[in-house]
């Protein structure tokens, strides 16, 4: 049969060593995975891709997961993206298989995250006479990926595919979506195989080098900078560039906060960093970006999280700004030295010029900044009641940091338990703090989680959700269960939609208006009943010993019902339309202390 | 300030949904927009006008070219150019009438392509103003139909917007 014999070449990855093989359009789609060196396909079997599921079933070099919702899918081949570099890849039907995988493209598209989604559609002579399971995908996924195919010749299936994982790996990456009718694949038409090695595009040309003359203005601004930090975004880590970044923050010896998405690519407990930014950033961050007069942008966009009030935002600097995409310079923020490029190779060239120019001195550059940062962080803007009888949702995040060392992958949902990881967890590498940034989506961190487990089998993977977030994909228990994937949730339970209980709290007088979630499941039987262990926690002594013992569960997913104070805020906040320096505290910080 | 932007597009099916879905997600103004295949097949040409103050139109370009679709672009305001755009018009042409509109296409020369006892339908190519100005010129109450192209437009000089 064409296709093990295909297999049985063992084509790298990328380079296919075959050619004229005859293939049908469903065994075209598995090759041509195969040929880009796909492990994983997400999936979720359906009729228009019924001939294409009978091709996966026919060979062993692409490994199908099946999830129980496409929503899983996509968001589990985000999660094996964001953990690997690598383009997650998802397979699911036409109609609902479409568009329930749509919020997880979405919540790609928001991060940049390089994902091809197969969709199956209805035979090209019923497009467009509503037939069943018929839903324009094209149309429906066309705001929300990087770009989108409607395959509608074999002849063209295979050169497509190479497009999309080009334009989805390539430039500042994204989902794209190949829509396959289900003619398309017919097992009895065939045709000669032959992937192409090389696509190109003429009107697809992502730029790669920084423009010299660009660099040095960025470099001269920098040898002047009085008060400098360097903000850096996600897409440090999706340009692997943390190594060249960490290189020019320590010749520099520049303070270093990151947005969300970009925790990590700086190590973490590296003195020079001083937190996250943004809404729930620390004090020291926040007052350094509204004092600061030198400000490095490093693929990262401005989101209004992070900017706040942009009327107040960075007032007296001067802004430089790195990306790989033109469309995110000076969109929210005007720049004074706009430098496109792909991230690793300015900062590259930075740092050469940088040492070239840099004045040799023994002492510490800009140490009266430091000094003024030094009396930010005296404040200890995360500090929170270590004697409380309920267990803090911020001490739990810090025992799962002691209990695994630091080296952990960590997924998260969406809300307070986001926010209070990515406070109390230091990561030092990148890619191991996996979350929906830029859509916030509920429901994200359970099958992300799986996708990271798979990439990594022997990884110490959790999850942090809450009992709001977990219930919106909690059907991926059972994927877990039949892949035998040993994820770690800790579900930190307060009753509530945490944040929305806060902003409640804050700015609608405490009514609490649908935030609370009547009728909980018991997690612990619910786990149970999915083959998983269940455990509850409520008592703070009793969190680090329960986590170690989840934790030695080497081969079990372990859903660690954590019950937290249901009271508990995420401080600081800057509250939407407020600058940096306009800071709630943690109520037992009073504002006279910081004036 | 008023742009006159010229995109080459793939001639791919849905380019032109991918400009009409850009403008309408991030609420652009789009006052016109034209698009026809070109002398290479493989590529179409679109002229869109669109309002707003120097950053968006900046950005307006920026997402356009981000568009995987599109080759190249040129804001032909930038530069020396020339804008004509075509409109038909049908009048209610009776008695006097005839005559007064006859003699007003041919001070904006113009063309009468269809008559009927009663009407006249007049073609006339131009800048958009002068097309505004025809319209205004028209006795009232006379207008039956207004068609217009929307803009097209093409730079002055040797160089062009080719691959």
């Amino acid at each position: 049969m064409a296709l093990s014999e295909a297999q049985s070449v063992g084509a790298e990855p990328g380079r296919p060593e075959r050619s004229g093989v005859e293939l049908s359009g469903a065994e075209i789609v598995v090759q041509a995975l195969a040929d880009e060196g796909v492990e994983f396909v997400f999936g979720y079997p359906g009729g228009a891709v019924l001939h294409i599921y009978d091709a996966v079933f026919r060979q062993e070099s692409v490994k199908h997961i099946l999830v129980r919702h496409e929503q899983g899918a996509s968001h589990a081949a985000d999660g094996y993206a964001r953990a690997t570099g690598k383009c997650g890849v998802c397979l699911v039907t036409s109609g609902p298989g479409a568009t329930n995988a749509v919020t997880g493209i979405a919540t790609a598209y928001m991060d940049s995250i390089p994902m091809v989604i197969l969709t199956g559609q209805v035979p090209t002579p019923v497009i467009g006479s509503d037939a069943f399971q018929e839903v324009d995908t094209v149309g429906i996924t066309r705001p929300c990926v990087k770009h989108n195919f409607l395959v509608k010749d074999v002849r063209d299936l295979a050169v497509t595919i190479r497009k999309a994982f080009y334009i989805a790996t390539s430039g500042r990456p994204g989902p794209v979506v190949v829509d396959i009718p289900k003619d398309v694949t017919d097992p009895n038409i065939k045709i000669p195989y032959d992937y192409p090695r090389d696509v190109k595009m003429r009107s697809y040309n992502p730029v790669l080098k920084g423009h010299p003359g660009q660099i040095r203005k960025a470099v001269d601004l920098i040898l002047e900078a009085k008060r400098p930090v360097f903000y850096t975004g996600g897409g440090v880590v999706l340009g692997e560039a943390s190594g060249q970044l960490t290189d020019l923050v320590r010749a520099t010896g520049f303070p270093v906060t990151s947005t969300l998405m970009g925790l990590g690519a700086y190590p973490m407990t590296d003195p020079q960093f001083i937190g996250m930014l943004g809404m729930h950033g620390t004090y020291e961050a926040n007052m350094a970006m509204h004092e600061t007069d030198v400000l490095i942008a490093i693929g990262a966009r401005f989101d209004d999280r992070v900017t706040g009030k942009i009327e107040h935002f960075c007032p007296h600097a001067k802004i430089i700004h790195v990306d790989v995409d033109p469309s995110s310079i000076s969109k929210n923020v005007k720049v004074h030295v706009p430098i496109v490029g792909q991230v690793a190779n300015v900062l590259a060239d930075m740092l050469k010029l940088y040492r070239e120019l840099a004045p040799r001195s023994e002492e510490q550059p800009v140490s009266d900044w430091w000094a003024k940062i030094a009396e930010w962080r005296g404040v200890d803007c995360l500090q929170y009641d270590r004697s409380s009888a309920a267990i803090k949702p911020q001490f739990a995040v810090e025992t799962l940091y002691k209990v695994t060392g630091g080296d952990l992958y960590l997924t998260s949902d969406v809300g307070q338990h986001q926010m209070f990881a990515a406070q109390f967890y230091p990561f030092d590498k990148p890619r191991r703090w996996i979350n929906s940034g830029g859509l916030g989506t509920m429901g994200f961190g359970l099958p992300a989680a799986m996708g990271v487990q798979l990439a990594f089998p022997d990884a110490q993977v959790a999850c942090i959700s809450g009992e709001a977030s977990i219930l919106m994909c909690i059907q991926e228990l059972a994927t877990c269960l039949q892949y035998g994937l040993p994820v770690k949730v800790i579900l930190l339970n307060n009753g509530y939609m945490g944040m929305v209980r806060q902003w409640q709290e804050f700015f609608y007088e405490s009514r609490y208006s649908n935030s609370y979630v009547d009728a909980l499941p018991d997690f612990v039987k619910l786990a149970e009943s999915f083959g998983h262990v269940g455990m509850r926690v409520d008592r703070p002594a009793d969190l680090e010993a329960a986590m170690t013992e989840a934790f030695a569960m080497k081969n079990r997913l372990v859903f660690m019902d954590v019950i937290v104070d249901p009271t508990e805020n995420v401080y600081p906040m800057i509250a939407a339309g407020k600058g940096h320096h306009e800071m709630h505290l943690a109520p037992s910080l009073s504002d006279r202390e910081l004036a | 300030m008023r742009h006159i932007i010229a995109v080459l597009l793939e001639n791919e099916a849905g380019a032109l949904s991918r400009v009409a879905g850009l403008f309408s997600a991030r609420g652009y103004n789009i006052e016109s927009l034209t698009v026809a295949p070109t002398d290479d097949p493989t590529l179409s040409r679109m002229t869109l006008v669109t309002t707003g103050n120097d950053d968006v139109v900046e950005q307006i370009k920026k997402q356009l070219n981000k568009l995987i679709d599109t080759v190249k672009l040129l804001d032909l305001s930038e530069g020396p150019h020339i804008e004509r755009e075509m409109m038909m018009i049908k009048v209610r042409a009776e008695r006097q009438d005839r005559e007064e509109i006859k003699r007003l296409t041919e001070i904006f020369r113009a063309k009468i392509i269809d008559v009927t006892d009663t009407s006249y339908v007049i073609e006339l190519t131009g800048a958009s103003k002068k097309l505004d100005a025809f319209i205004g010129a028209v006795p009232e109450g006379l207008i039956v139909e207004v068609v217009r192209s929307g803009p097209t437009g093409i730079s002055r000089g040797e160089k062009g917007l080719t691959v």
